[in-house]
């Protein structure tokens, strides 16, 4: 467990619950951000909302990084991986109307019951293929 | 006036994404992958959004409207069906290959790396493909 980082994953947590917390309180909407970066781009109805919201998404980590100076993260490799990767995460969260954001926060935080079935499922197959490819 | 309330959502929420280290794919899959590393930060990621979503939510949701709208947009469906399961299975699937979700994966663009521009053009794909051959 040498790299467990408890407090930096407790506080971003919270900032992501902030976040989605601020859209339902104002804007009564639910912070799924697969549902609403694809409605903003095949949806003509609510698009501009839509957008700011996937501006502030790419902007997010340029304010961390303007914050603390050492910031930094990897990247994935391009090669098949990463198509096949998105294609299955973009048709999966498309077909399953949602991702960690949407079903995992949100949804668990309703107690809809489609939610919690969701995310138990996704977290399943995301540590048995992780486990086994890694 | 949505605008602008969407727009600090998204800063807030990439924000938390990039501080708590899910935005690199290398911190994912050392949660994903059940080994004698595991990470268990994510679990705790998880638990620091909900901890603030769920208070937030009970706390305000329940009555009237929102601050700056008609009403609440809530999901409204309740029974599992095939679409949820084979989604959420497959879904799971591409964010274990990789390590990405769409919100760390759309948050990673400004870094400019092919991998992560690539994997956001497969999932644009994988969203378009999703509405035109709904299950």
């Amino acid at each position: 467990m040498e790299n467990f980082t408890p407090i930096s994953a407790l506080l971003g947590g919270a900032l992501i619950g902030l976040g989605a917390l601020i859209l339902l309180v104002f804007s009564g909407r639910i912070a799924g951000i697969s549902g609403i970066a694809s409605s903003a781009l095949f949806n003509a109805e609510g698009r501009s909302w839509r957008l700011a919201f996937l501006l502030g998404i790419v902007l997010g980590p340029l304010l961390v990084g303007a914050i603390i100076a050492d910031f930094s993260f990897s990247t994935p490799e391009l090669g098949w991986q990463v198509i096949v990767a998105g294609l299955l995460v973009g048709i999966g969260t498309g077909w399953g109307s949602g991702c960690t954001s949407g079903h995992g926060i949100c949804g668990i935080s309703r107690l809809s019951p489609r939610s919690l079935a969701a995310t138990v499922i996704f977290m399943f197959s995301g540590m048995l293929i992780a486990t086994l490819l890694h | 006036m949505p605008v602008v309330i969407a727009l600090l959502a998204g800063v807030l929420m990439s924000a938390g994404i990039a501080y708590s280290q899910m935005i690199d794919p290398a911190k994912v899959l050392g949660f994903l992958s059940l080994n004698k590393n595991w990470d268990p930060s994510l679990m705790l990621v998880m638990a620091g959004a909900l901890a603030v979503y769920s208070a937030g939510f009970w706390l305000f949701a329940g009555k009237g409207k929102p601050l700056l709208a008609e009403h609440f947009h809530l999901p409204t469906k309740r029974e599992l069906d095939k679409p949820l399961v084979i989604g959420s299975l497959l879904f799971g699937a591409g964010w274990g290959l990789v390590g990405y979700c769409p919100g760390p994966a759309l948050a990673a663009i400004s870094a400019g790396s092919l991998g992560t521009l690539a994997f956001v053009a497969a999932m644009v794909a994988g969203w378009f493909i999703s509405r035109r051959l709904p299950i």
